[in-house]
């Protein structure tokens, strides 16, 4: 016997469709990895006609793009597969909702008409609560990150310590306080909330890597760790330091 | 952050949390293991699933946490909690721990000292949850027997329920007499061990003179529990799917339990008699089912010996037929030598990859074979392996004991020439030269309720000495040795398993003492410390007269009375001592299922009976399956 991969019927893929879902509360904590096998699970509970892969361990035809830190909670995250019948995006969304479990919702999904969306996804906004941080304090020092031209981080990534500049790929950083409430602060006073628009470089410039620079240029030290959203993710609009909504296209079909 | 934050936040698809407020009784059920091991467990998923359908009780989950969040956890005082709810275990009325192995031991201790509340069971007051032990290694529970309150004997599945009942009513009376009152109405039941009630006197020379109840009404001894009809018991019905990745991504089903083979090393085999089936139509019905819950795309088909089942062939051509041309994939562990077993794995892997069988002899020499009862000859697993070569599977993995009662160097070093003899044949049938054998030799520890019960271990410098004239040998040889793989640990743990699965009330004290000196996570060679433990023993032991030798390599007696005689497994003494007798002078006894009672007692002592098929179902119905509800048009 030989190591051909079996013969199988190859069912060609005619539709793509592109789900936004979102990441909240207790399941910020699952990885990247672990979310790929809830949502392939998802998938065959549902009985989405995958397309799959040819070979040895054919595998179904998802592709994901710039998932968050584990950890950090995201309303923008974004994958799209491929399947062997015309599916409806809406009942699509509402059958995936209803599978995966409380947490990682499903927000939307839209069949594809546009080519190259993951070069639309160029920039993120990330919501970052620092419970005992006060608003004085966030706002002097994002004052002084803003004021510098180049802020070196490092951070322990797979390939092991990296150092690159933080402050490049900051479009908009500012702050406001807010109220957490007694649980998530240690002192039941008030936080200081960030909203910072970043640009998708290489390597990625990623909220934890802000609160290292934040730290760098003005000894910011939360006392207990932040929270961290991401609340948007799409093209940059550089007018307006916003980031826009990269279903548009595909809706607009 | 902590590594794998994913393992602490519950969540997982089909996890229940019921309300608090609404039942009387609330189960924490650990297991003593990290979440990757402990959440595929089916023993916790099918405790869990029964409790929580009661309208009378909840039951939540907790597994052992990694050091790096217990040393969080002490920091901010944070208590052991449930995933589920994450409510700290002191809030519970019931804590249900379940060990397959006795290496969890010291993780049990690291949770209830989280969990703020005293280790040892005599410190705890009615304030406290009851603890309850149950798994395998319950059946001698006398090395934690100051630790726990209750030891449960056999299968779950009922005896959490009498439970249940007992300290549901206790609870809703007001507690009437306390904690003591409770455990004494668990043990008059004569089917739950409460060790505190029971004392064990010792002889001058070390041995135990006698057990004995402390009280008139509670029983002299402590029985199993039997499920019978595994139709009737179909869980889990939804197992839980965990997000995390844990170590057996598959939707399991047991399709019968119990196993009568009669290998004589074997704990699981002998206290779980006698053998259940589940029927082909129950096992096809789990199966569905429990895909469209879980969204697995594997199925195990579990047992002790998955294809003793006697209607195996019709289940496996017919779920092959099933899910032929899907992605679900079959499997079946196997280890039972003969040609029929890799048919069985030609039929489930139909449209898989057929990368590697496993099958276990056990015993290296065909005279050790007879000595544990393994009836398999070097004949057999050459043509068995010669037939899977043949099928196209490409590897080959054989499991080995080292340390059988009366093994020597030679019983070992016959394991290098029967692989050798394997990649001959392999090499042959296939003109091939890319096939491989892997031998995967385990440290043999004799276990209470066996036949080697009264055995004496090997000490580990003689294990290691004589595995490592194996790796030697299978180096040495030039034409073969390089397809042969070997797998192999030090002698060192076992030891300690050893010591932990024959000891008595006295090794309470070793396990205390190794926890507080750091021991966690014993069976993670990268947390386990031999040394620990032997230092601990030193300690703890002194002034008993007996020592870690005395528990591990010393041979018992007929008229020695055993720290788990007073409790019931169903076998015979004089049947175990007899087949004991057997094994010294190599003699094999059949299985009870094709061969008349060989009178091992315990259907007899427990009221069962084995339940075996065929049912005469030879084809199953097809699941209609429903058009995908996704696709576009329709509505």
């Amino acid at each position: 016997m030989s190591r051909q991969a079996p013969v199988r019927d190859v069912v060609p893929a005619v539709q793509k469709l592109r789900i936004h879902y979102a990441k909240r509360g207790r399941l910020r904590f699952s990885s990247h990895r672990d979310f790929q096998r809830a949502l392939e699970r998802a998938l065959r509970r549902c009985q989405i006609p995958m397309a799959y892969s040819q070979g040895f361990s054919p595998h179904p035809k998802i592709s994901f793009a710039n998932a968050v830190p584990t950890g950090v909670a995201s309303e923008a995250e974004y994958v799209e597969i491929q399947v062997t019948a015309l599916c409806d995006p809406v009942k699509v969304a509402q059958a995936l909702n209803d599978s995966l479990p409380e947490g990682l919702d499903v927000v939307e999904v839209v069949e594809a008409h546009t080519a190259d969306f993951i070069d639309r996804l160029q920039a993120s906004l990330w919501r970052v609560e620092l419970p005992d941080v006060s608003a004085d304090q966030a706002a002097s020092a994002i004052s002084a990150l803003l004021a510098a031209d180049e802020v070196q981080v490092t951070r322990k990534t797979k390939n092991g310590l990296r150092t690159f500049d933080a402050r490049g790929a900051i479009v908009s950083l500012e702050s406001d306080s807010g109220d957490l409430g007694a649980e998530w602060t240690m002192s039941g006073s008030g936080c200081a909330i960030l909203k910072a628009v970043t640009r998708h470089v290489t390597p990625s410039v990623r909220p934890d890597d802000l609160l290292s620079a934040l730290r760098i240029v003005a000894d910011l030290e939360p006392p207990t760790p932040p929270r961290v959203t991401r609340l948007a993710q799409g093209p940059l609009n550089l007018e307006s330091a916003s980031v826009d909504d990269p279903f548009v296209d595909d809706r607009a079909v | 952050m902590v590594s794998k934050p994913i393992q602490y936040v519950g969540g997982e698809l089909n996890a229940v949390t019921k309300d608090w407020q609404d039942v009387t009784v609330h189960w924490a059920l650990m297991y003593p293991d990290a979440y990757e091991v402990g959440a595929p467990n089916q023993g916790v998923q099918i405790l869990y699933e029964v409790l929580n359908e009661r309208s009378d009780a909840l039951a939540e989950r907790t597994y052992a946490v990694w050091p790096d969040l217990e040393a969080l956890m002490r920091q901010h005082r944070v208590p052991q909690f449930t995933v589920d709810a994450h409510r700290a275990l002191g809030d519970f009325d019931l804590i249900g721990m379940s060990f397959s192995t006795e290496l969890g031991y010291t993780n049990m201790l690291t949770a209830l000292d989280l969990a703020q509340f005293p280790v040892l069971s005599a410190d705890r007051n009615d304030e406290h949850p009851i603890v309850v032990a149950g798994g395998h290694a319950a059946f001698n529970p006398e090395p934690i027997a100051d630790f726990i309150d209750v030891a449960v004997l056999g299968d779950g599945e009922q005896a959490v329920g009498l439970i249940t009942d007992i300290v549901g009513a206790w609870i809703t009376a007001g507690k009437p007499g306390g904690r003591s009152q409770v455990l004494k109405d668990l043990a008059r039941t004569g089917m739950l061990y409460v060790p505190s009630l029971y004392s064990v006197e010792y002889l001058p020379d070390g041995r135990i003179h006698r057990v004995t109840p402390v009280d008139a009404d509670v029983p002299w001894r402590v029985s199993k529990h039997t499920v019978m009809d595994l139709d009737q018991w179909p869980y889990p019905k939804a197992p839980l799917v965990p997000l995390a990745e844990t170590v057996h991504e598959r939707m399991s089903v047991e399709i019968f339990r119990g196993c009568t083979r009669g290998c004589r090393f074997c704990q699981a085999g002998m206290i779980t008699r006698p053998v259940r089936e589940r029927s082909i139509t129950g096992i096809a019905d789990m199966i569905d089912n429990g895909l469209q819950r879980t969204g697995y795309e594997e199925v195990g088909l579990l047992s002790l010996s998955s294809a003793d089942h006697s209607e195996i062939a019709d289940l496996a051509r017919n779920l092959a037929d099933r899910y032929q041309g899907t992605e679900t994939s079959l499997s079946l562990p196997s280890t039972r030598v003969d040609a029929f077993n890799v048919d069985l794995a030609n039929e489930l892997s139909r449209n898989g990859r057929r990368s590697g069988l496993t099958f276990a002899p056990e015993g290296g020499s065909e005279r050790m074979r007879k000595v544990i009862n393994k009836q398999v000859t070097e004949d057999d697993l050459i043509r068995t392996v010669t037939t899977a070569y043949a099928a196209g599977w490409r590897q080959v993995k054989l499991y080995f004991m080292c340390g059988l009662p009366t093994e020597t160097d030679d019983d070992v070093l016959q394991i290098a020439q029967l692989a050798r003899e394997v990649i001959r044949h392999g090499r042959q049938v296939t003109g091939r030269r890319d096939i491989r054998c892997t031998v995967s030799i385990g440290g043999f520890i004799p276990k209470p309720h066996t036949p080697f019960q009264w055995a004496a271990q090997l000490d580990h410098a003689t294990t290691d000495s004589r595995l490592h004239k194996l790796r030697d040998a299978i180096r040495a040889d030039r034409e073969y040795g390089k397809a042969i793989g070997l797998r192999y640990h030090d002698g060192k743990p076992g030891i300690v398993e050893g010591l932990l699965s024959r000891g008595d009330r006295r090794v309470g004290p070793v396990i205390l003492e190794a926890w507080r000196q750091g021991a966690r996570f014993d069976g993670w060679s990268e947390h386990f410390s031999y040394d620990r433990w032997m230092t601990a023993a030193a300690s703890a032991l002194d002034g008993t007269g007996v020592d870690v030798d005395w528990f591990t390599i010393r041979e018992r007696q007929q008229a020695e009375v055993l720290p788990w005689s007073h409790l019931d497994s169903g076998l015979d003494a004089d049947w175990l001592w007899e087949d004991w007798q057997d094994a010294l002078s190599e003699q094999g006894v059949d299985d009870c299922r094709w061969s008349p009672c060989f009178d091992c007692g315990v259907c007899d002592q427990m009221g069962t009976e084995i339940q075996v098929g065929p049912t005469g179902v030879v084809d199953l119905p097809m699941p209609s399956i429903a058009p995908s509800p996704v696709l576009a048009g329709g509505t």
